[in-house]
C-alpha cells in the first residue's frame, strides 16, 4: 500500500542491473506516533506547565519522608515478616501449580491438542489479571489479612513460572526422550530422566526471579487489605505521618536487596 | 568394577550442600504456613466467589459497549493513553540515565552511584509513587501518566545499559580511522546499534504499563482501576465482570500487537 503512494526508488548498478530500494517509512512511523501522542496528551489532561511548577511537592513528599522515624521499625517487623511469608508461601504453592500447568501446556509432552491449548488459555488469562485486582477479589472470597495476599500472589506465579516453564519445556532436545521411550521406558519414567534434568535449573532459577518481584508486588498487595506493610503504609499516608512512610520504605528497599542479592547468588549458581 | 561404575563414583557428591539447602527451604516453608489462615473464610466467601463468577460470565452489556465518558471502552482508552503517555515519560527520562550507568561510558563511580540510585527508584511500590504524584497534579489520569513513567525508569534504564555495555566499538574505531566527525559517528555508528534495542525494550514496557495503569485507579490516579474497585465495593458484580472482560482482551491484544512488532524489530 505505501508502496504503491511512494513509488520505490530505482537504482541502477554500475553492473548496468537495476534494484528497488523501498522508500523509507520513517515519515509515516513519526506522523503517527505524534498522532497517538498528541490524542493522549489530551485523553490524560497532560500539562507540563503544571509538572514543571509543582514538581517541587513531589520532592518536598521525599523531603518530608527523611529522615525515617526509627522509632517506628519495631512496630515494622511483624508487617515486613506477614509480607515476607506470603511471598514465601505464594512463590513456593505457585511454582508447584505451575509444573503441571506448564507440562498439559506442552505441546510435544501432551498429544490432546484440546487439552494443550485449554492450559495454554488458562495461563494467558491468569497473567493478564494485575496482580493486585486478584488480591482485591481474594479478599472478597478469603477474607482480609494475607491468605488473600497468598493466593493472589500464587495465582501470578502459576502464570509467569508456567509460561516460562512450558516455552523451556517444548524448545528440549527430544532426541533422549525418544531414546528412553525406545527402551521401554513408560511416558511418564521418560519424562522424569529425559525432561526434568533439562528444564530443572531454569525452573529454579525462574522460580527464584519470581519470588524476588513477588516481594514487591507483597508489598503493595496491603492496599487493597490482603496484609503485609502495604496496610501500614496506607494508615501512615492517611495520618501524614511521612516519617513512619519513609521507615517503611527504607526498610523494604533493605529488604528487596538482601532478597536480591541472595537469590543471584543462587541463579548463577544454577546455570 | 566396569567403566561405567567408576564414572558413576567420579561424579562430584555435593549431598551435604543438597541437603542443607533443602532444609532450610523447609523451614521457611514452615514458617511462612503462618500465613494461611482459613478462620476468616466463611459460607459468605463461597458466595461471593459464586456470584462474581456469575458475574463475569453475565457481564452488564450496555457498560461494556456504549461511549459515553463512564463506560468501558472510554476508560479503557483513557488506560491506554496513561501507559503510552508513561511509557514516552519513562523513556526520555531512562536514557540519558542509562548513558551515565554504562560504565564503558562514564568512570565506574559515576555509574554505581546512578546505579544505586535507580534501585532506589525501583523499589519504592507504584502506589506510594501514586500516592506522592497525586499531591503534584491532583487526582486524575496526569498522575497516573507520571507513576507509569517513573516506575517504567528502573526496567527501562537496566536493558538500556546492557544495550549500550554491548555496543560494537569496532564500527567507531573505523569510522575515526576514516576521519568520521562525531557528529557522524553517532548518527551512523552508534544510533543504528542502539536504536532496534532500544525500540524493542520500550514496546515491552509499554505492554507491561498496561497492567500498572490498570490498577492505578485505585488510588485515584485515573484509568480504569477506579471504577472498578468502586464496582467491587458495592457488590455490582455484573459490573465487575463486564470490566474485567475488556481489561484482559484489551492486554491480550495489546501484547499481540507487542509481540508483532517487536519480532519485526528483532528481525531488521
Amino acid at each position: 500500500m505505501y508502496d504503491k503512494i511512494f513509488p520505490p526508488k530505482r537504482i541502477v548498478l554500475p553492473s548496468g542491473k537495476t534494484v528497488l530500494q523501498r522508500r523509507t517509512r520513517v515519515p509515516l512511523i513519526v506522523l503517527l506516533l505524534a498522532a497517538a501522542v498528541a490524542w493522549s496528551v489530551q485523553l490524560t489532561e497532560f500539562n507540563l506547565h503544571m509538572l514543571v511548577t509543582r514538581i517541587g511537592e513531589f520532592f518536598k513528599f521525599i523531603g518530608d519522608m527523611t529522615p525515617p522515624r526509627w522509632d517506628y521499625l519495631p512496630h515494622l517487623w511483624r508487617a515486613l515478616a506477614a509480607t515476607l511469608q506470603m511471598s514465601l508461601l505464594g512463590s513456593m504453592l505457585g511454582s508447584l501449580l505451575a509444573l503441571p500447568m506448564a507440562v498439559a501446556a506442552s505441546t510435544n509432552i501432551i498429544r490432546n491438542r484440546a487439552l494443550v491449548s485449554l492450559a495454554k488459555i488458562v495461563l494467558s488469562l491468569l497473567r493478564t489479571l494485575p496482580t493486585l485486582v486478584t488480591a482485591l477479589i481474594a479478599t472478597f472470597v478469603f477474607g482480609l489479612g494475607p491468605m488473600a495476599g497468598v493466593v493472589a500472589i500464587m495465582l501470578f506465579t502459576v502464570s509467569y513460572v508456567g509460561k516460562l516453564l512450558y516455552e523451556q519445556i517444548e524448545n528440549i532436545d527430544m532426541g533422549p526422550f525418544e531414546a528412553m521411550e525406545s527402551i521401554g521406558m513408560t511416558r511418564l519414567e521418560a519424562f522424569r530422566y529425559a525432561v526434568i534434568p533439562q528444564v530443572l535449573p531454569s525452573y529454579l532459577s525462574t522460580s527464584l526471579f519470581c519470588f524476588e518481584g513477588n516481594v514487591r508486588y507483597a508489598s503493595i498487595l496491603g492496599y487493597v487489605g490482603a496484609g503485609g506493610v502495604g496496610l501500614l503504609i496506607n494508615e501512615n499516608i492517611g495520618w501524614r505521618d511521612y516519617g513512619g512512610v519513609g521507615m517503611i520504605i527504607t526498610a523494604l528497599i533493605v529488604t528487596v536487596y538482601v532478597i536480591e542479592t541472595v537469590s543471584e547468588h543462587f541463579r548463577k549458581k544454577l546455570i | 568394577m566396569t567403566t561405567l561404575e567408576k564414572q558413576l563414583l567420579a561424579a562430584p557428591n555435593n549431598r551435604r550442600y543438597r541437603v542443607t539447602v533443602t532444609a532450610i527451604v523447609l523451614l521457611l516453608l514452615a514458617w511462612s504456613l503462618a500465613a494461611v489462615s482459613f478462620k476468616d473464610m466463611n459460607e459468605s466467601g463461597w458466595n461471593i466467589a459464586v456470584r462474581i463468577l456469575s458475574g463475569i460470565t453475565h457481564p452488564d452489556l450496555d457498560l461494556l459497549l456504549n461511549v459515553s465518558e463512564q463506560s468501558v471502552p472510554y476508560l479503557l482508552l483513557q488506560t491506554v493513553a496513561i501507559a503510552f503517555m508513561g511509557t514516552i515519560v519513562g523513556a526520555v527520562v531512562s536514557v540519558p540515565l542509562a548513558f551515565l550507568a554504562a560504565s564503558n561510558i562514564v568512570p565506574k563511580p559515576a555509574a554505581w552511584l546512578t546505579r544505586l540510585l535507580l534501585i532506589a527508584i525501583r523499589t519504592i511500590p507504584a502506589l506510594v509513587y501514586g500516592l506522592m504524584f497525586i499531591r503534584v497534579s491532583g487526582p486524575g489520569p496526569f498522575a497516573g501518566v507520571l507513576t507509569v513513567g517513573i516506575t517504567s525508569i528502573g526496567m527501562l534504564t537496566k536493558l538500556y545499559v546492557d544495550a549500550i555495555e554491548e555496543l560494537d566499538v569496532r564500527v567507531l574505531e573505523s569510522m575515526t580511522s576514516i576521519g568520521c566527525t562525531t557528529f557522524e559517528k553517532v548518527r551512523f555508528g552508534i544510533i543504528p546499534q542502539l536504536l532496534s534495542l532500544f525500540l524493542s525494550v520500550t514496546i515491552y514496557r509499554f505492554d507491561m504499563n498496561m497492567r500498572e495503569a490498570s490498577i492505578l485507579g485505585l488510588v485515584g490516579a485515573g484509568g480504569i482501576g477506579a471504577p472498578l474497585i468502586f464496582a467491587m465495593n458495592s457488590y455490582k458484580w455484573n459490573q465487575v465482570g463486564s470490566i474485567l472482560i475488556g481489561l484482559v482482551i484489551l492486554i491480550l491484544l495489546i501484547e499481540w500487537i507487542s509481540n508483532k512488532l517487536r519480532a519485526r524489530l528483532v528481525q531488521g
